[in-house]
């Protein structure tokens, strides 16, 4: 069973969203989801000052197997991509809610609230729905 | 849910991550793919290949009749066990399926061909077989071991016994002997040494078990297509299918035109496409940027646009490598479009690794 800690909300696709104490939010790809793809070889992060859209493909995440898309969870303004992951990209393995996150964002206005986000116990009913 | 070998329970068992393949509900994965490639380069891996059909062909004309099935020429097999990798070509000079074709003696030869291809190859050989009065079965009796890398041999000859043990690590490469009711051929699809092993069904499980306790590790599907990517070998399907020509597809060397008298099934396809002059070519690719080659990348180069056949990220050099068919005049740079960006390759003619080794330079 793969970890889902309960201070963080989720998206049906599998990333993960933390909001910081300076009202940016942090985003990676869920425990369920780097296990799914296997061992990381390669993650592009969007750049700093990169607006995107919500639902917009906006990171990278290949495996030796597959490419995968990072959805942004909601619109909002890149306010940096973790730097660490272009020569460390296992990172997104071994520590996905830690060192491995993708990116920081700060939210449209009112963004966040509009985009449905799950809690831990409802992301944990949509790994479960897929057999996860 | 598809088809599944002798060591499916197994498998799932060991905790491996299942997939379709070909029809085939394969191990992709056990725990790393990653892991299980440096095992088997660095040490012994063992993989499930029952999925692969193997064919014997028996009758005293069988050696005529594969002289005419394949594009490379069993003529050139005279000790018993020798093996030879060969395309089957369809009258275009299309590419059937690639093979591995066993003389075992003057009238039984025995054919390992892939398993996704497996409806068509039999049909395809059954078809010729019948003006030559050759027997043709399948063996779905036999599981099949790919025990690979530099510990391979020594490991796997303890599942032998005092007798036979040493017999089987002194075959030749490319040679197979039946030993102990097994056949045991010094083949592979890694660049690494090793054997592969074909057994009674019933025996697959307690000698994976066995491997396993000698420390060869359980490696999936994955694993195996780095591995043979890194070695320099085809995949059907990406590399090369009835679409492609051995001559644009890396097999050029697999194709036997001497002697000039035997009339293999595509050969006159084959002189007109050598005749007319200009073709594609395949060739190894080496990311110099970040990122991963895949199948179906678009290539630029000097001499027009190129596609990636197969790619993926090479764990032994630690960065991405590719397959791609590119015009015969393109130069030693090129350019891939990955996601919208042009990210530079180098050209170089593989295999990339063997026997554990960058070949690059």
């Amino acid at each position: 069973m793969s970890n889902v800690p309960a201070e963080l909300r989720y998206t049906r696709s599998h990333e993960w969203v933390r909001t910081l104490t300076d009202g940016t939010v942090e985003i990676g790809i869920t425990d369920h989801a780097q296990h799914a793809l296997g061992d990381l070889v390669f993650v592009e992060v969007p750049e700093a000052g990169r607006t995107v859209a919500s639902g917009e493909a906006c990171a990278v995440v290949e495996s030796v197997k597959a490419a995968s898309d990072v959805y942004a969870p909601f619109g909002g303004e890149v306010t940096a991509g973790n730097p660490k992951l272009a020569d460390a990209p296992e990172t997104v393995n071994s520590d996905p809610y830690g060192e491995g996150w993708l990116m920081r964002l700060k939210p449209a206005a009112g963004a966040i609230a509009a985009a449905g986000l799950l809690s831990a116990a409802d992301y944990t009913k949509v790994q479960d729905a897929e057999g996860g | 849910m598809g088809r599944q070998t002798p060591l499916f329970a197994l498998h799932r068992e060991l905790g491996a991550r299942i997939v379709d393949f070909g029809g085939w509900d394969m191990p992709v994965q056990y725990s790393s793919q990653i892991g299980e490639h440096h095992a088997v380069r660095r040490a012994a891996g063992v993989f499930d290949v029952s999925h692969m059909c193997v064919v014997d062909l028996r009758g005293p004309r069988v050696r005529p009749f594969l002289q005419q099935l394949l594009a490379n020429d069993v003529g050139r097999l005279r000790i018993p066990g020798k093996a030879l990798y060969s395309c089957m070509l369809n009258e275009r000079a299309g590419v059937i399926d690639d093979l591995i074709v066993y003389f075992l003696t003057e009238e039984w030869f025995r054919a390992v061909v892939n398993a996704g291809t497996r409806d068509k190859d039999l049909a395809w050989i059954r078809q010729h077989a019948a003006a030559f009065g050759v027997g043709v079965t399948e063996r779905a009796d036999l599981a099949m071991l790919a025990v690979q890398g530099p510990e391979a041999r020594a490991k796997a000859a303890q599942l032998l016994s005092s007798a036979d043990g040493p017999t089987a690590q002194a075959l030749p490469a490319f040679v197979g002997a039946e030993l102990g009711g097994w056949f045991v051929a010094r083949t592979g699809y890694t660049g690494e040494d090793g054997f592969e092993i074909m057994m009674p069904a019933a025996d697959a499980v307690p000698a994976w078990r066995a491997l396993n306790a000698l420390g060869v590790a359980s490696c999936g599907l994955g694993a195996r297509d780095t591995l043979r990517l890194e070695a320099g070998m085809n995949l059907y399907g990406n590399d090369m299918d009835e679409s492609t020509h051995p001559y644009e597809s890396g097999l050029g060397w697999t194709v036997a035109l001497e002697p000039r008298v035997r009339q293999f099934v595509g050969r006159t396809a084959l002189e007109a496409i050598l005749a007319a002059g200009s073709r594609d070519k395949l060739v190894g690719l080496v990311l110099e940027d970040r990122g991963v080659l895949r199948s179906h990348q678009k290539v630029s180069t000097a001499a027009g646009e190129g596609e990636i056949t197969s790619g993926t990220f090479s764990p032994t050099l630690e960065r991405s490598i590719a397959f791609a068919r590119l015009p015969e005049a393109s130069g030693a740079q090129v350019q891939v479009d990955i996601r919208g960006k042009l990210l530079n390759a180098r050209v170089v003619k593989p295999p990339f690794v063997r026997f554990g080794k960058s070949l690059l330079t």
